[in-house]
């Protein structure tokens, strides 16, 4: 940073002296940082769990249970790895992320350059109005309006009965349902996806077009040649996201929809920890399959990243 | 971004294309058409599920035995479903809960968040590197769900609202886009102001936070639909029926078909359709959003990329 080197080179001011001119922003920091180290560092250590018999009723609550709980060593991970619905999860998992990312991911490119094609305002501005609303709902409601709509009592099954057919109820159905799944979140945010990508083509120079114009390039060469290019560094930027990301495909979403369809089809990583933690009370056990997804998830973002600069992105931090 | 290039948003927020350039192509009737059609497929899809949910909370219970079900053709407009809510019982009082949950916690949220953004905008303040650090570093690791919950626990925030607060409260992603926006606002102004005598306090108070307008009412709206939306922590910390936000009685409601308390007389006495009251609980879930998103949209694509490009 450019004022810092003028300020060393100048000879930094004495720590008290910058103590006492900062002390109000520092003192501003503090809330926010406090509930971060509460909320999100604290637990971090509250992961010894994961290598403990823990019993939350040995101790007067739960922080003190965690002194007192017998250690295992690797037994949770042990049990875990031997365990076929923990690699039923997994493979759950990565068929959802890889399913995500085919399915999903380009929609928002193509409305983008949809939206962007578009020259009538008024068409423009309610096609965008509409796109972005159903990102604000929540996973309940767009989990509920699907079951609306494909469910056994939805309105599809409710026409097909009354001219006789016999119902569907698409939201049961374990071979459909990372398909519908998928479908949940194009409904929900591809809409809300466009926002970048309309920003990137916006900072491509009109008069890139008008040469190639002039040059004899067609329609179709101007968006291989100029719009794609454009778009690529932002395309990179939200796929190492989305790939750091990988092990956490819809939680509420999947969650929400888990007593419907049966773990069978719907447990992932997630869900997994959920259900032997909180619901079943297998603390350590539960503990134990977080921190493997944790780990692996970090490997994931750093490879991610480390990917993007050798591809020559920018990628989420700099180096 | 070239500092050359146009602003394609007008006013409004709305994508606002230039008018066609002389030597472009007219397109053809087949692709206008094409186009036409995509949108309007998109649209459908995102409305038509809408208008069932609202129409169906709007029909009295015979339209609905009628329809055999949900309604798509509405016929006159009841509100039966909506006097009953909110007359009481358990889904009045969840709204409640929630909205009460959604003020507090974005309040509360604005007021950490804006401290915290405004206190790291000042490059070469005195611990604002480490300070940095440990908020970005919590963007590549999470504590993971076992750890936070038993320490929840161990705070002894079960069945409090601060549970349904306080873990959630910080969104590191939406103070990097504040802190972004303040370190834009021109520093001649504030150091001028601090010339003039102003404090931090005040410089944020009086200028920063006027000229922030937009990137406040975006990061607002982002923190209030997380506290509506939100029904997890709910559903963990909280055991008391009683205290459920409107988003779990939905859930309890719709999903799992039980009856709401207190008007299970009505629905059993043929007065009121059960489905109408779930579908008056959906809109009531997504009205608040609804009505306010359009409102700040036209903010979105700062609060969207000041993220997306510093995060």
């Amino acid at each position: 940073m450019t004022e810092e080197s003028a300020g060393q080179r100048e000879g930094k001011p004495a720590f008290r002296l910058r103590l006492r001119r900062d002390r109000t922003l520092i003192l501003m920091t503090l809330p926010a940082i406090a509930l971060l180290l509460v909320f999100t560092y604290l637990p971090v250590l509250g992961n010894v769990v994961a290598f403990q018999d823990y019993d939350p009723y040995l101790g007067d609550n739960g922080f003190s249970a965690m002194f007192l709980s017998p250690w295992t060593g690797l037994e949770n991970f042990r049990r875990i790895f031997a365990d076929p619905g923990f690699w039923h999860a997994v493979q759950n998992t990565f068929v959802l992320f890889l399913l995500q990312l085919v399915l999903y991911f380009p929609i928002p490119v193509a409305l983008a350059l949809l939206i962007n094609s578009v020259v009538r305002p008024r068409v423009r501005a309610v096609a965008q109005a509409v796109m972005y609303l159903p990102h604000f709902f929540s996973w309940v409601l767009v989990v509920t309006v699907f079951q609306q709509i494909l469910g056994g009592a939805g309105i599809i099954a409710q026409t097909l009965r009354r001219h006789g057919h016999q119902g569907i109820d698409l939201m049961t159905d374990p071979g459909i349902f990372k398909f519908l799944v998928t479908a949940e979140g194009v409904w929900k945010d591809a809409g809300w996806g466009i926002i970048v990508f309309l920003a990137a083509l916006s900072s491509v120079p009109p008069d890139l077009y008008e040469a190639a114009a002039m040059d004899g390039a067609g329609r179709r060469r101007r968006m291989w040649h100029i719009t794609l290019p454009a778009l690529r560094p932002v395309i990179a930027l939200l796929l190492v996201l989305r790939v750091g990301d990988a092990l956490t495909v819809g939680f509420e979403q999947l969650l929400l929809q888990r007593d419907a369809v049966g773990p069978g089809a719907s447990e992932v990583l997630d869900t997994y920890v959920w259900w032997n933690g909180i619901r079943n009370q297998d603390f350590g056990y539960a503990a134990a399959a977080g921190l493997i997804k944790g780990v692996i998830g970090l490997g994931l973002v750093l490879t991610a990243n480390k990917v993007a600069h050798l591809m020559g992105e920018q990628g989420v931090y700099e180096k | 971004m070239t500092a050359a290039t146009r602003d394609p948003w007008d006013r409004a927020g709305r994508w606002a294309a230039p008018p066609r350039p002389a030597w472009e192509e007219e397109p053809s009737k087949a692709g206008l058409a094409g186009k036409g059609l995509v949108l309007v497929l998109a649209a459908c899809a995102i409305l038509f599920p809408l208008w069932i949910v609202v129409v169906t909370s709007l029909q009295s219970k015979r339209t609905i035995d009628a329809a055999g079900g949900l309604v798509v053709v509405p016929r006159g407009v009841s509100l039966v479903a909506y006097r009953e809510l909110l007359t009481g019982g358990q889904v009045q009082r969840a709204a409640l809960v929630s909205l009460g949950v959604t003020l507090t916690g974005t309040l509360f949220s604005m007021a950490v968040s804006v401290l915290c953004a405004y206190g790291l905008s000042r490059a070469g303040s005195l611990g604002h590197r480490g300070l940095l650090m440990l908020l970005l570093a919590t963007m590549f690791f999470g504590a993971g769900l076992i750890p936070t919950y038993l320490l929840v626990q161990a705070l002894g925030l079960t069945d409090t609202y601060l549970a349904l607060i306080l873990p959630s409260a910080v969104s590191v992603f939406n103070i990097l886009v504040l802190r972004a926006f303040f370190m834009g606002i021109s520093p001649e102004l504030v150091d001028s102001a601090r010339i003039d005598g102003a404090g931090d306090w005040r410089i944020l108070w009086q200028i920063v936070m006027p000229l922030s307008r937009p990137v406040l009412a975006v990061i607002s709206l982002f923190y209030a639909v997380g506290y509506w939306s939100a029904w997890f922590n709910a559903s963990i910390y909280l055991t008391d029926q009683d205290m459920m936000p409107l988003q779990n009685v939905m859930i309890q409601l719709v999903q799992k078909q039980e009856r709401p308390v207190g008007l299970a007389t009505q629905i059993n006495t043929g007065q009121l359709s059960p489905l109408a009251v779930q579908m008056a609980v959906m809109v009531m879930a997504l009205l608040p959003v609804a009505v306010l998103s359009p409102f700040v949209q036209r903010h979105f694509k700062k609060g969207m990329l000041t993220g997306a490009v510093k995060g």
